[in-house]
């Protein structure tokens, strides 16, 4: 009879290293997605250009083969990053690139009407973009978010293939010294159904606390 | 370390022959996925509620859990019931289920944009049930469909180097293996993004003329 105990704390920790690295890759991808969506609007030449070539580069290679490059081919070039800065990199750089496409199209959604209000009531771009379009398009960006961030956690399982020790790695620790494939692979399949739906019922509540107060403001 | 040009021409063999597989398992994928998607489209639409909730259940729960360990499953657990599978063959299943719940959205969604008035019209004329499906909902609902599910495909495309981890010998596994014979890393793995770029590239022109040929999608 194995000892499921201690393979469950195993897969546990897994479990918490998963939970690690889609919190912080989510924050990196946040970051980019309002960097490069907000410069895909701008006024600039260059830094819409900038924009969409980083938009369209993350977008048009696999994550797998950017996490390969950022673990394998970074340190050749005088970077060396841990498989959890690496993870976190790819993970974050990767989503952030669809989510500035969801950035971009929610501020481009907000009313035209929207921006002459700004103009009339002179208020700068900075502070129209800040007061008036940012709050009706953030609504309009949670629930895409939210599936962003489901993609990022089913993304993490990938690290587990540069040694990093997320659910998928302990899984497969678990299979190589139990010799049971069912179990560890049935239990991790749960977990990460289980962190999706948290994930999609954290950004449903947020959404509801978010439109209160602006009912009849959009349809 | 430099750029090598002579190593990356006497490595491109190698890599082609990745690249035919990494073709040949996206249209597969993609031929099964059309498939499963329209099969979990018609249960949801059953009026067998158990069947509807079971299907519907079973779809949510693949899309919110990682292709990797998807694959995994498998390739490695279902040996245990005797269903012994070539790598290839469970990397194609495998993408074909997990995309198969994506494209069930776009038939969901085309076959919902059918206006009402079509299906009543359908019924007023005396048409039967086939010949409604066939010459009426069928022909409107498809041309919208077509660039959401050119852009499942890609999405797929871009998935297929997950398929080195269960062994398949595609473009990811042949960069690899190249790079771990001759210590080499830079060239293959930038090789292997940049193909990827390249076709993404591609697929973005593709996928333009598409939208424009078959009308406006939602995005």
């Amino acid at each position: 009879m194995t000892q499921w105990s201690g393979y469950l704390g195993l897969i546990l920790q897994g479990a918490l290293v998963t939970i690690e690295l889609t919190l912080m890759g989510s924050v990196l991808a946040l970051i980019m997605a309002f960097l490069a969506g907000m410069g895909r609007v701008s006024r600039f030449f260059a830094l819409r250009w900038l924009a969409t070539v980083y938009i369209e580069f993350f977008r048009g290679t696999s994550i797998f083969v950017q996490l390969f490059f950022a673990y394998f081919v970074l340190p050749l070039i005088g970077l060396e990053l841990t498989p959890l800065q690496a993870g976190v990199l790819a993970l974050g750089l990767n989503v952030g690139a669809y989510a500035a496409e969801v950035v971009r199209g929610a501020i481009q959604s907000v009313g035209r009407e929207q921006y002459e209000a700004c103009i009339a009531l002179n208020l700068g771009r900075w502070q129209g973009m800040r007061h008036v379009i940012l709050p009706q398009a953030l609504l309009i960006m949670l629930p895409t978010f939210g599936n962003n961030a489901i993609e990022l956690l089913k993304a993490t399982s990938v690290v587990s293939l540069i040694s990093l020790a997320d659910l998928t790695f302990q899984a497969q620790v678990v299979r190589s010294q139990t010799g049971n494939t069912l179990v560890p692979f049935t239990t991790i399949l749960i977990i990460y159904f289980a962190l999706a739906l948290i994930i999609s019922w954290g950004v449903r509540s947020l959404e509801r606390r978010m439109a209160r107060g602006l009912d009849g403001v959009r349809v | 370390m430099d750029w090598d040009w002579n190593f990356v021409w006497e490595i491109m063999p190698t890599l082609i022959q990745g690249v035919k597989i990494t073709i040949l398992a996206t249209l597969l994928g993609s031929v099964l996925a059309a498939i499963v998607g329209l099969g979990i489209a018609l249960a949801r639409r059953s009026p067998n509620k158990a069947l509807s909730r079971t299907v519907g259940f079973l779809a949510e729960f693949i899309r919110g859990t990682p292709l990797l360990v998807q694959l995994y499953f498998i390739f490695y657990v279902l040996p245990d019931f005797g269903i012994l599978l070539p790598p290839l063959v469970a990397g194609v299943i495998g993408l074909g289920l997990h995309y198969g719940t994506y494209t069930a959205e776009v038939y969901r969604a085309g076959i919902d944009n059918v206006p009402r008035g079509q299906w009543e019209a359908a019924k007023a004329c005396n048409l039967s049930a086939t010949q409604t499906w066939t010459n009426i909902i069928i022909p409107q609902a498809i041309p919208p469909m077509i660039p959401a599910l050119a852009n499942y495909f890609i999405a797929m495309f871009k998935e297929t180097p997950l398929l080195s981890a269960i062994t398949v010998l595609e473009l990811m596994n042949q960069a690899k293996s190249v790079a771990n014979t001759y210590y080499r890393y830079i060239e293959p793995i930038t090789l292997v993004g940049a193909f990827f770029l390249v076709i993404s590239l591609f697929s973005v022109v593709l996928l333009r003329w598409l939208e424009h040929r078959y009308g406006k999608i939602e995005r």
